[in-house]
């Protein structure tokens, strides 16, 4: 078995930034090594460590999607030691990347069914991946109905921003793009936040509905009562947590919620599962 | 299974000539009580040290660890990429630990060694360790091992066990491990094994009798998570805690680790180092926001860690060995074998 804490080479091959205030930026790596690349093989919904030699690593989730090839993209949020150092290095630098790590969004559950994904601010990269893997012409036929809502603070705050209105204008997904507010007096989408764009906007749910819920706590906590006025039952509610990590191989000890380790037995559980834990994320 | 008579006088002898093959590992006394560390050449391991603060976990898991390196110097090549620092994992014995100090590390095996996963620092130091406890004839207050399923003279997870008839060592030899060890020691004198069996028996009966703490544990299975996680008692349980950590580190069975990269000059080392669940940094994330910011928090993470996830996750009993350092170390007198009663006796008031 190879050793899990060694992290594969890549080199950053673009760097693009992501949001106005430029707190955010994607990052684009290529595998030094070929063969690496086909062993990091992930699903949409996994994430992995983004490794530094000397300063340290963090785990992000992934925002490229498994049907893209050739690379793995990252957006990162500057905030603490390491990602200060990530926004601050070049295209060909050399570093690492560890995993894929922990487990994903259901796919093999979710095929048949109407799927809804519901982000928030900067917690929409493995929900990119998702649309993305969903919208792959070898996919979309996998599923059924396919609505987005996705919300930040201001326009200039939203991720992919190119994506989301390319992918506005198709007719296999719904978009509900929404802002907290803007001055903006083009701006044709949504104003108002989350819960209140999914309660107005999201199908209501039946047995094959499920919706996929990422972003800050305090809109997870606010969206779950407009989930379950629409009908959802807690199976039907998949949610992705974050907690503080290090190893990402489930054996440091600091991210487990109850008995359950984010690291590897999540980060991705259901609703009824997360009731089942102490709320300790 | 079989028994080698060591004569006392021949002891020192016999593990000198171990040293040819084995890097030696054993309690010392020194200004922090007794503490099982790496012998040197002209250093000896005190078999009469039985109170030792910490347990041998370090021999296979050291406080600081080496994991990685890489060189930063980008005029070579391979510059950035890290590769597995270069570690000797040589034999080792480890001589004279308590008995269930083995057994401890055969449950913190199921973290380190795992159907997905296998960290290769553990895996190799647990591979190239030997095991060679004392049976235990004296116990001291806080032991209660016998009511966690181990006891003064457990066997589980060690290779040798050692009993002390005064002028000699009885030797048990409980795996192929340990036969290697003694023959490279040349301890070669057999003796009945009937008769040897019924001696460490009588020995055992009567160190288990001066065992004087007992808990009960057969209640924890059927409780809940949730419904001990949300017990009326953990405010009670934390309340003198000063959150300094040092139940985690005497603990034979406390595993949890931080990871931490240093660059000297040219030179990027990652280090694996031991963390505590009692420190606030241990789940504080980038944003500032703490799962378990409270003190209270902590403690519990800690108890119901010990005596309920980890039972829950592998069915393997609790992660105690009931060897009593916390309950000894604690400078505040938070007793494991109290919080394990009130668990183990808790009924939900409606």
């Amino acid at each position: 078995m190879e050793n899990p804490y060694i992290p594969y080479p890549v080199r950053i091959d673009d760097i693009e930034i992501a949001t106005e205030d430029k707190s955010l930026k994607t990052f684009k790596f290529v595998f030094l090594n070929k063969e690496d690349e086909e062993k990091f093989s992930y699903h949409a919904g996994q994430f992995a460590e983004l490794s530094i030699p000397g300063i340290g690593e963090i785990p992000i989730g992934i925002a490229s999607s498994p049907v893209e090839k050739g690379f793995v993209k990252f957006t990162v949020f500057r905030t603490g030691v390491v990602t200060s150092y990530l926004h601050n290095m070049k295209v060909g630098d050399i570093m690492g990347i560890r995993g894929p790590l922990g487990n994903w969004y259901p796919w093999d559950k979710l095929e048949n069914k109407n799927v809804v994904i519901i982000g928030g601010g900067f917690a929409f990269t493995t929900l990119r991946s998702s649309i993305v893997y969903m919208l792959d012409p070898g996919n979309r036929s996998k599923f059924k109905t396919i609505d987005v809502v996705y919300g930040a603070r201001s326009p200039g705050m939203l991720l992919y921003r190119e994506e989301l209105f390319e992918w506005e204008k198709r007719s296999d997904i719904n978009m509900h793009i929404t802002v907290d507010g803007t001055d903006d007096p083009d701006w044709q989408y949504h104003k108002g936040f989350v819960p209140q764009i999914v309660e107005q906007n999201a199908p209501k749910a039946d047995e094959d509905t499920y919706a996929i819920i990422c972003g800050p706590p305090i809109m997870i906590k606010f969206t779950q009562p407009s989930l379950v006025k629409l009908g959802y039952k807690e199976h039907q509610i998949i949610m992705s947590l974050e907690n503080r990590m290090k190893c990402g191989i489930g054996m440091c000890g600091r991210c487990n919620i109850g008995k359950e380790l984010v690291c590897k037995d999540g980060p991705v559980f259901t609703l009824e599962q997360i009731n089942q834990t102490p709320k300790e994320y | 299974m079989k028994f080698i008579s060591i004569d006392k006088n021949d002891w020192t002898r016999g593990i000198d000539k171990s040293r040819e093959k084995y890097q030696l590992f054993g309690p010392v006394k020194d200004e922090n009580g007794c503490l099982i560390k790496k012998l040197e050449p002209d250093v000896q391991p005190d078999m009469g040290l039985h109170e030792s603060v910490m347990s041998a976990k370090s021999v296979i898991f050291p406080q600081t660890e080496k994991i990685l390196n890489a060189s930063l110097d980008e005029s070579i090549e391979n510059h950035h990429i890290m590769q597995r620092a270069k570690t000797d994992y040589s034999p080792r014995a480890v001589l004279g630990i308590r008995p269930y100090d083995a057994k401890a590390m055969e449950l913190v095996k199921l973290n380190f060694d795992t159907k997905d996963f296998k960290d290769p620092y553990w895996c190799d130091a647990y591979e190239a360790t030997v095991f060679v406890g004392l049976g235990i004839t004296k116990p001291g207050p806080f032991d209660f091992s016998t009511s966690v399923g181990t006891g003064p003279f457990c066997e589980d997870g060690l290779d040798v066990l050692l009993a002390d008839l005064d002028d000699t060592y009885l030797a048990k030899i409980l795996s192929p491990k340990g036969e290697a060890y003694t023959a490279a020691c040349g301890f070669n004198a057999i003796v009945d094994e009937k008769e040897s069996q019924a001696l460490f028996d009588i020995l055992r009966k009567e160190a288990e009798k001066n065992i004087v703490s007992q808990v009960k544990i057969d209640k924890l299975k059927e409780k809940t998570i949730l419904e001990l996680h949300e017990a009326d008692f953990w405010d009670d349980i934390a309340f003198a805690c000063i959150n300094c950590g040092t139940c985690t580190y005497v603990c034979p069975t406390c595993w949890c680790f931080d990871i931490q990269d240093e660059t000297k000059q040219k030179q990027a080392s990652r280090f694996r180092n031991w963390d505590t669940c009692m420190s606030p940094l241990f789940t504080r994330h980038a944003t500032g926001h703490n799962p378990r910011g409270t003190k209270v928090q902590r403690v519990r993470q800690r108890f119901m860690h010990k005596l309920k996830y980890f039972l829950d996750k592998y069915d393997q009993g609790i992660m105690c060995v009931g060897c009593g350092r916390c309950v000894k170390s604690c400078p505040v007198n938070i007793d494991i074998r109290e919080v394990c009663h009130m668990m183990n006796s808790y009924e939900k008031q409606d």
